[in-house]
């Protein structure tokens, strides 16, 4: 993975003495909180329903044992003992003190980790394929491009005002693994007919109140020419992107509202006038990133078969490896969804586990997954066993990757000031029934996703199984939705009818898997049976 | 692209004419035209001095930078950014007068905004010239190509 | 009635006007109607409070209990972790905020 050289180090460094610089005028009353609110955001620092927060920033999901370590210490040291991985690949802290801020980003500084734009108006934390380096379908490892793009946006003295968040994603392969058509900016690294590696850009995707998928503005980008035309794609945003209504902002109205052709068209004539301006990194920086990123030495003798003798080390093998690029290796998911639990909550003592496991059978890197789990990327089949045994003393070992446990649930009211709902008792509630009723393997793949407000950072838009907390008249009610997906075959939910209240929406998530095993032909997946069938026998099952 | 160092040591800004908070960083002297709007400037051939707001498009000033000595650009409040991309693309194309940014300017924003161009800075609010120096003197390195003169951490690397 | 609450701005706390001071248990906390904005101003200004509002609040039990859900997890603390609460050891603080 990428190491800081004395310049990368030298910049968080800068960062973190401005940001102690800031925080002390602020309390000393130098800046008042409308000044200091989009700097101390610009660090991460949130003033949430409890505390501050903050959410510290996890580059395309990729970590070291060391850093896990450090977020471990952090959590002890200056939260209550726990973190929550986000749907961003971050992780943030819920009850922090400002006066500790700036000695939290020094500590992460050390571990070359940061909290740099994870919020604010701003290009935000650039995400990836959680399988990148791993995944057998991939073109290229997406993540030097973007690191390429991560020292880009970094500190960007144009872009740091813009009229609302910005996110990008990157990945390289067909299956899309990073949701990349709901970001504001989509890349996905191609090849073209003469077999060099270009950028495909999509731009205008997003979730949120008014969800949208991202339309191609460009096929193919040269390797050589990528940060400048995402300099371009910027630069329109920030001149035309609206400022009236903080609704409307994001960069997906404004694709919208001129249309793909017309933006993609503006785009393209200061793309040209920004080639003759000296933007873009020689070729040899690329390639520099690159060498981080080259493969670990794999056991070339590692083995392909694994003792099944145990039903319980053979069911997580089953669910939770994922076929690897390289003969006798997986990669294995750590699963941060026990039934019951909070998903992606993680204690310190959790993230010791996880980090002293990939430095031992991992080649010391972990990764985030924006579905709130952890990813082992590269580990050896034999070792599976000894892997499993920890994680399952540790709480870490629910063999239930992408399966209806596998809930991807916001913070919600029970954490968040702009949730309507809470969502994690929901998800507890769920995972419990489908446990109970040990229906989770029958019903296979199933993708929930909860949001507990219209700002949908739990995904809903795009959950096979989708839930909105509302409020209604001053009480939680849940709008359910069925039919959304954040893969290749991307689409967007739809909403079933009038919503539930907190055990009525249990229940109407029991109705609709009803209609799937009644329903379902052959190998189908729920979504696949919701396509084939459409909504009808699901309204009709849920509302007579 | 215009040579934008930063103040040397034991130099510090010259306050402007115009008002004591005014902070600049050019060698010759300041200007004393009353900035018009930018469509105002377009229909005088004698004005020499513009001032562009949010929504103006800085473009349209490019055919007549030759006659421009102050380019002001409007933040009415510090969270709208749209002057720096106006900043900068005058300076891409060319323009070596006076670009001073005015309005809602605080000193937590001077360092970007002298990356994008600015050579000036005229704030509603009087700033705290240590706090402004500091500001100056924060990023030893940056990562991007701008436009002022400061070599990004790219071009270092491979030098 | 009611309340007026904001954050400390060096720890963060949720805090509550007293009458007389800033305190994290809204059981403490005074009816402000007619002075919110009055209270507010010169607590703020005086950073002994950040960025207060004032919310509606009825009387229950003998104490200020919030009119919205948010404000009454945002008193108390997560409902999914009790341990983190003000109020970890109180089994009918559920009803209290739901």
């Amino acid at each position: 993975m990428y190491a800081y050289d004395q310049y990368d180090q030298q910049m968080v460094d800068a960062r973190v003495a401005e940001f102690r610089d800031q925080a002390r005028r602020r309390l000393e009353g130098k800046l008042s909180e409308d000044q200091f609110k989009p700097l101390r955001l610009m660090n991460g620092l949130y003033l949430q329903l409890h505390a501050y927060m903050l959410r510290v920033a996890i580059p395309y999901g990729t970590l070291s044992g060391a850093q896990m370590h450090t977020l471990a210490d952090i959590a002890e040291k200056y939260d209550r003992g726990y973190g929550h991985f986000t749907t961003r690949q971050n992780i943030q802290y819920n009850w922090i003190k400002l006066e500790d801020a700036a000695d939290i980003l020094a500590d992460l500084a050390k571990v070359e980790m940061h909290a740099i734009q994870t919020s604010g108006n701003c290009i935000r934390n650039i995400s990836s394929d959680h399988f990148a380096g791993a995944a057998a379908d991939e073109v290229v490892d997406p993540r030097p491009y973007a690191e390429l793009l991560r020292q880009w946006s970094s500190f960007h003295p144009e872009f740091s005002y813009l009229p609302r968040k910005f996110k990008i994603a990157v990945i390289a392969s067909e299956q899309d693994r990073a949701a990349m058509r709901l970001h504001d900016i989509g890349i996905n690294i191609v090849r073209n007919s003469d077999g060099e590696l270009g950028a495909a850009f999509y731009v205008g995707g997003g979730m949120g109140r008014t969800p949208m998928i991202a339309p191609q503005i460009r096929d193919f980008v040269p390797l050589d020419q990528l940060v400048t035309y995402a300099e371009a794609c910027l630069r329109v945003y920030n001149r035309y992107g609206r400022r009236d209504n903080k609704y409307k902002a994001r960069i997906k109205i404004l694709v919208h509202e001129l249309g793909a052709e017309e933006y993609t068209s503006q785009v393209e004539e200061e793309f040209q006038h920004l080639l003759d301006s000296g933007v873009e990194p020689p070729f040899a920086e690329l390639e520099r990133i690159r060498t981080f990123f080259a493969d670990p030495v794999f056991d070339e003798a590692a083995q392909d078969d694994i003792d099944r003798s145990d039903p319980d080390f053979a069911l997580w093998v089953d669910r939770n490896t994922v076929a690897h690029k390289q003969d006798g290796y997986v990669s294995a998911v750590i699963s941060l969804k026990p039934v019951g639990g909070i998903p992606g909550d993680a204690t310190a003592d959790q993230m010791r586990v996880m980090a002293d496991l990939a430095t031992r059978y991992s080649f010391d890197e972990l990764r985030v997954m924006h579905t709130q789990n952890v990813v082992l990327p590269h580990v050896r089949k034999a070792d599976l066993h000894a892997i499993w045994s920890a994680l399952d003393e540790a709480g870490l070992g629910s063999p239930n990757l992408d399966t209806i446990e596998d809930i991807i649930a916001c913070p919600g009211l029970d954490y968040c000031s702009l949730a309507n709902a809470r969502s994690i008792p929901v998800a507890q509630k769920i995972a419990q029934r489908f446990a109970e009723t040990k229906k989770t393997a029958t019903l296979g793949q199933l993708k929930l996703k909860i949001s507990g407000c219209i700002n949908a950072c739990g995904h809903h838009h795009a959950g096979h199984i989708g839930i909105l907390g509302v409020d209604r008249k001053g009480v939680e009610n849940y709008q359910l939705s069925l039919g959304g997906s954040e893969a290749e075959d991307v689409s967007l939910a739809k909403i079933t009818g009038p919503g539930f209240d907190e055990d009525g929406i249990v229940d109407a998530v029991e109705t609709v898997t009803s209609v799937y095993e009644r329903e379902r032909e052959g190998e189908e997946r729920f979504l696949d049976t919701y396509r084939r069938i459409g909504m009808g026998p699901f309204k009709e099952a849920l509302y007579g | 692209m215009v040579d934008q160092t930063p103040p040397a040591e034991g130099r510090g800004p010259d306050t402007g004419p115009e008002s004591d908070t005014m902070l600049r960083y050019r060698e010759d002297d300041p200007v004393a035209h009353a900035a018009v709007t930018v469509d105002a400037f377009l229909d005088q051939s004698n004005a020499a001095a513009v001032r562009v707001e949010p929504g103006d498009d800085a473009r349209e000033l490019i055919p007549h930078l030759e006659r421009l000595d102050l380019v002001e650009v409007n933040f009415p409040s510090f969270g709208d950014g749209r002057g720096y991309s106006s900043a900068r693309i005058l300076r891409e194309a060319g323009y070596a007068g006076e670009l001073r940014a005015v309005g809602d300017v605080l000193v937590d924003q001077l360092a970007y905004m002298r990356r994008c161009g600015f050579d000036a800075f005229d704030p509603d609010a009087p700033l705290d010239a240590e706090d402004v120096e500091a500001a100056f003197a924060r990023w030893p390195e940056v990562y991007q190509s701008a436009a002022d003169s400061r070599t990004p951490i790219w071009a270092k690397r491979h030098a | 009635m009611k309340l007026l609450t904001g954050n400390d701005l060096k720890t963060g706390a949720v805090t509550w006007w007293t009458g007389s001071d800033w305190s994290i248990h809204v059981e403490d906390a005074v009816d402000v109607t007619g002075q919110e904005d009055e209270i507010a101003s010169r607590e703020e200004a005086a950073r002994r409070v950040n960025v207060p509002y004032a919310i509606d609040a009825e009387m229950y039990e003998g104490s200020p209990r919030p009119a919205h859900i948010k404000d009454r997890v945002r008193a108390l603390g997560p409902t999914v972790r009790p341990d983190l609460t003000l109020k970890p050891a109180d089994p009918e603080i559920g009803q209290w905020v739901i």
